[in-house]
């Protein structure tokens, strides 16, 4: 049983690799062929930046079942940590993509930082409080960013919380980060290749650690904190693995995402922004990774798609996020659903292999 | 005198939290939701106070009657439509189906309003009182405010605790099952719970809107959350709680943007939330968890 | 169970992958269109129109229909006008998705966008695209700085920090000023900073600076005690008109009566539904539109934006928006040529030679001879208006 559970795992594991470089290749093709709007080629890197950061929040809501209301603060400090190391690196290192490599890995590892900083009272506590907590924190970090000013001279990284001028930099100097203007003029480095060998590295790890003896132990934790805590499991040791794991991600996304766009500011990554991933991580359903990138990508796709209803759009766009929840969480219409789902495969498989499928079905749920 | 004329700042503007926090905690303690489209119910009201005053000269009073009507029913009917088919579903489901019933809102405000701000006109028939030779002054809508706060306090604690209905609300708020098996009609409590929060909301609005006399879609949406803060701040669930927990957070930060910086002035009120969480990991007044093994 | 709800989502992908390839599949670059014997020129426009900011977006877009429909109606036209207005969410990735949006859609030239920070995103991209820009209220100079390509239409932060100072100074209005700002907004904070520099040049006293630091700020009790205590007998608020009504309203509660004095940002407050206007008596702005003008572009401008908007008064930033259209439309006209068969990259090098060229001036709502510098700054006359009996009154 257990055998076969670790090969299904291992499986599930490979649909998800295949299912990204599918995707890949697929938007390769079309753009080569010049078949590909502006539009949909300048989503690319925010839907593998989203799919990251939906597949790093069911680490902590779906896996570690902490409801987090703040990971946006996480993507906020890793986006400036990035733009700062991108800017601080470009004499020094020449080579685009190495650059991105360098400023991906140290906001992931301030990020990192930070996650360890929330994580320490964070999880302490329990259920909604620990979710205000999230929101307080994420809150807090758009603030003092909203103030942050930070400069690069001869001299080195000037930094600030209180103006431009405060930073005594030389004339040579150049501003990174503005305070309310955020970083303006960001050099854009990203690109879709890199946004896909992130996402892979991503599901990597987090693949990797939820089929270990570690992430087993989240579970367990999740799934029954008083049981878990009898057999000697150290709590919090196990919630903070997955806490920083995620924040570190969500960080490097936050990298990613910054230096795709020449501005990003602190206002961005607010509470919407926090919940707009967990409405991908809740649709595409808790611990489900897979779910988690389509989820990512359909809504992320979804507001542009609706631009012909012009000022309905985001009308037209709350409508269906509400109407798509009650179709998947309703009991009555789940059934139906289901119901519908079998009569397909019923047709599909002819009537010989309808009732294997109806136990394979009955055994899965 | 700075100090008292803050301290009556943030008296009146934690008043105003705590009406809100009201309605978010009573939903919260009885149906177990976080209802985040209540910062926008809070909107709805305004307006609809808004236009029967100005649009159809309808005295204050009526307005205020009016728009508690019309965010009973548009709470009812938001429970109804979007909340009630998803009673068995996860906490997180029906929070994310709040948000998009929260979008919805701001966006139909949007479209049907447009985004011109209205400025509202005050619903207080009196004017300000002004002490110490000028140096400190009270305005009428603060006064209002705190007295309404103050008085909806009074009568929620009343009626939970006093009427059947309230009991019914206890019930189903300690176990939905065992309620049930009592006899009570658990889906009309909790549409009851959601009629009186959004009643509530739409006093919150007025009062809101005539103490900072500008209304537009978004509204609601900062002070929801700051309310839902202050709800946690005194103890989820908890009615006196919401109450001091709306109040602090008024004060913490009008003081916290007087004495300490006002460009942190919402880091410092979150700051202070996480530390008391830390001290008191169940809120000011909230009920210690225990659980059985 | 798990599996089941992937699936329908993995049809769900399926499903939308089709109707975004469906949506790529059109034409890329469309065919000039020709409306009878009219050239049609399409003008895109960026700028938000849902969300907190969608006020400032809605009101520009509405100033530019109005450009539009006159333009559209002229008998003996010889240009008709395609306009193409797109959401941006006052969101730098939106804007970008905006903007690529109108390029697919065979945009020739950018009206946009209306707020900085989506301007500061779109304005690379549209200047490796060679895409014209011309924004009606993106004041901060980091958006012209080093592209040739972006021109604004309305005053940048220096300049009006600058010359705010100097009038106060000039005109002798108080000694003792208290400064106002969002520091969470970059139009506010860069006129606060330009002005800051200014004041302590020309010897002006800010006793008080305070700020705040979100669009939503309700209570304004703290700033204004500060000033009152400190005796500044002028507030200068390089704010937006929504706090400035709250920030007027409070004072008047707490019995201050200090002069107010604001920047473009503040014009509008006097169009708020339901406003008291005497508590704005005296209240000074510059701007450099003023809806209560006697002349009759304006006149004509106020009177069918009134029409077709319910009764609501336009604001400087629908002023701009209408602006912006008469602009490219006099400068196409100017240049002689059949604009409607260009593509959006000659488009765009007609504008700018049009544009920076020493003969070319505009007169419009918002300014009498406009030019444009080199850098895409435009110089026009600041003028500061006092609001006398409800109206403006020049000062």
């Amino acid at each position: 049983m257990k055998l076969l559970r670790n090969h299904r795992a291992g499986l599930d594991g490979f649909i998800n690799y295949g299912l990204v470089l599918v995707f890949y290749f697929i938007m390769q093709f079309l753009q080569n062929g010049g078949n590909l709007t502006s539009t949909f080629t300048s989503q690319l890197v925010p839907i593998c930046v989203y799919m990251i950061m939906a597949i790093s929040l069911n680490l902590v809501v779906g896996i570690s079942g902490e409801l987090s209301l703040g990971h946006a603060g996480f993507m906020s400090v890793g986006a400036f940590s990035g733009v700062v190391a991108s800017a601080s690196l470009m004499e020094s290192v020449s080579s685009a993509p190495l650059r991105l490599a360098l400023a991906i890995l140290i906001g992931g590892i301030v990020a990192a930082l930070a996650g360890v900083l929330i994580g320490i009272p964070v999880l302490r506590l329990n259920g909604d409080y620990l979710a205000i907590v999230t929101l307080a924190f994420g809150e807090i970090i758009k603030n003092v960013i909203n103030c942050l000013y930070v400069g690069l001279d001869n001299a080195g990284l000037h930094i600030s919380i209180k103006s431009a001028e405060a930073l005594g930099m030389d004339t040579a100097g150049k501003l990174l980060i503005n305070g309310p203007i955020g970083a303006a003029g960001v050099t854009r480095i990203s690109s879709f290749f890199s946004a896909i060998v992130l996402l892979l590295i991503t599901l990597f790890v987090v693949q990797n650690l939820i089929h270990s003896r570690s992430g087993r132990a989240i579970m367990a934790i999740r799934d029954n904190r008083i049981a878990a805590e009898s057999t000697g499991l150290n709590i919090i040791k196990y919630k903070m693995m997955a806490f920083v794991t995620s924040a570190a991600f969500a960080g490097m996304a936050g990298t990613l995402y910054a230096l795709n766009l020449s501005t990003v500011v602190a206002k961005k990554f607010d509470f919407n922004t926090s919940i707009l991933v967990l409405v991908f991580v809740v649709l595409g359903g808790l611990g489900n990774l897979r779910g988690s990138m389509i989820a990512a990508a359909l809504l992320t796709i979804l507001p542009e798609l609706l631009r012909e209803y012009q000022e309905y759009r985001m009308l037209v766009y709350s409508i269906i996020l509400i109407l798509v929840m009650l179709i998947t969480n309703n009991d009555t219409l789940k059934d139906m659903k289901q119901r519908a789902v079998m009569k397909i495969k019923t047709v599909l498989n002819g009537s010989n292999k309808s009732t294997k499928a109806k136990q394979a079905g009955g055994a899965e749920s | 005198m700075n100090f008292l004329n803050f301290l009556v700042a943030g008296v009146s503007l934690g008043s105003i939290y705590a009406i809100i926090a009201l309605g978010y905690t009573m939903v919260y303690g009885i149906a177990k939701m976080l209802n985040f489209a209540h910062g926008d119910v809070i909107m709805i009201g305004a307006y609809v106070a808004f236009f029967s005053i100005n649009s159809q000269s309808l005295p204050p009073v009526v307005a205020v009657l009016l728009a508690m009507a019309i965010c009973t029913l548009l709470g009812v009917m938001i429970e109804y439509l979007a909340y009630r088919p998803l009673r068995n579903a996860t906490s997180l489901a029906v929070l994310i189906t709040a948000i998009g019933v929260s979008f919805f809102l701001q966006n139909f405000a949007l479209i049907r309003w447009g985004s011109s701000p209205k400025n509202f006109p005050t619903v207080v028939p009196f004017g300000k009182i002004t002490l110490f030779g000028g140096d400190l002054i009270i305005s009428g809508e603060a006064i209002t405010t705190i007295l309404t706060c103050l008085l909806v306090m009074v009568l929620l604690t009343t009626f939970t605790q006093k009427t059947k209905m309230g009991k019914a609300m206890r019930a189903v708020s300690e176990d939905k099952a065992a309620a049930q098996l009592m006899g009570i009609n658990v889906n009309y409590t909790i549409s009851i719970t959601f009629a009186i929060g959004s009643a509530l909301a739409a006093i919150a609005g007025v009062l809101l809107c005539s103490m900072y006399p500008l209304l537009n879609p978004t509204t609601g949406a900062m002070p929801g959350i700051k309310a839902f803060t202050a709800a946690v701040f005194g103890g989820i669930g908890s009615i006196p709680g919401a109450m001091i927990g709306g109040i602090l957070l008024g004060i913490i930060e009008i003081f916290g943007k007087a004495y300490i910086s006002n460009q942190l002035s919402d880091a410092i009120v979150f700051a202070v939330l996480i530390v008391v969480l830390l001290v008191k990991p169940t809120g000011l007044m909230g009920k210690k968890i225990r659980v059985k093994v | 169970m798990k599996m089941k709800k992937s699936r329908i989502l993995a049809l769900l992908l399926a499903l939308s992958m089709c109707f975004a390839l469906a949506a790529c599949g059109g034409d890329k670059t469309p065919a000039p269109e020709t409306n009878g014997d009219k050239a049609v020129l399409k003008l895109g426009f960026i700028g938000p129109l849902t969300g907190g900011a969608a006020l400032y977006g809605e009101s520009a877009k509405r100033g530019a229909e109005i450009a539009v429909d006159e333009i559209n109606a002229m008998t003996d036209g010889k240009l008709t006008i395609e306009f193409n207005p797109q959401d941006d969410e006052h969101d730098s990735e939106k804007a970008v998705y905006a903007y690529q949006q109108l390029k697919d859609q065979g945009a020739q030239a950018v009206i946009g966008c209306v707020t900085t920070t989506p301007c500061l995103a779109v304005a690379p991209d549209a200047n490796a695209d060679r895409m014209f820009m011309l924004t009606p209220s993106a004041t901060s100079p980091k958006v012209t700085e080093g592209r040739d390509n972006v021109y604004q239409i309305c005053f940048s932060d220096p300049t009006m920090g600058n010359e705010s100072a100097q009038f106060i100074k000039d005109k002798a209005l108080a000694s003792k000023v208290a400064l106002i700002y969002n520091n969470a907004d970059a139009y506010s904070q860069g006129i606060a900073t330009a002005f800051k520099a200014k004041a302590a040049e020309l010897g002006l006293q800010i006793v008080s600076e305070t700020t705040f630091a979100s669009d939503d700020e309700k209570d304004f009790t703290v700033q204004l005690q500060d000033a009152k205590t400190k005796g500044a007998e002028l507030i200068f608020m390089p704010i937006y008109y929504n706090p400035a009504s709250l920030i007027i309203k409070q004072a008047a509660d707490m019995s201050y009566a200090p002069k107010f004095f604001g920047c473009d940002g503040m014009d509008g407050i006097l169009g708020i539904e339901g406003f008291d206007k005497t508590l704005a008596e005296g209240v000074m702005l510059m701007t450099p539109f003023n809806a209560d003008g006697q002349d009759d572009a304006t006149k004509k401008f106020v009177e069918s934006y009134k029409a077709k908007y319910n009764g609501e008064i336009p604001s400087q930033f629908a002023a701009d928006g209408y602006d912006c259209v008469y602009a490219i439309y006099n400068a196409a006209m100017a240049s002689g040529e059949d604009v409607s068969k260009m593509s959006a990259a000659d488009f765009c090098e007609l504008m700018i030679k049009t544009f920076s060229s020493d003969t070319f001036t505009f007169s419009g709502l918002t300014g009498e001879n406009m030019t444009w510098s080199k850098t895409g700054e435009v110089a026009k006359n600041t003028t500061v208006f006092e609001i006398k009996g409800g109206v403006y009154a020049p000062m």
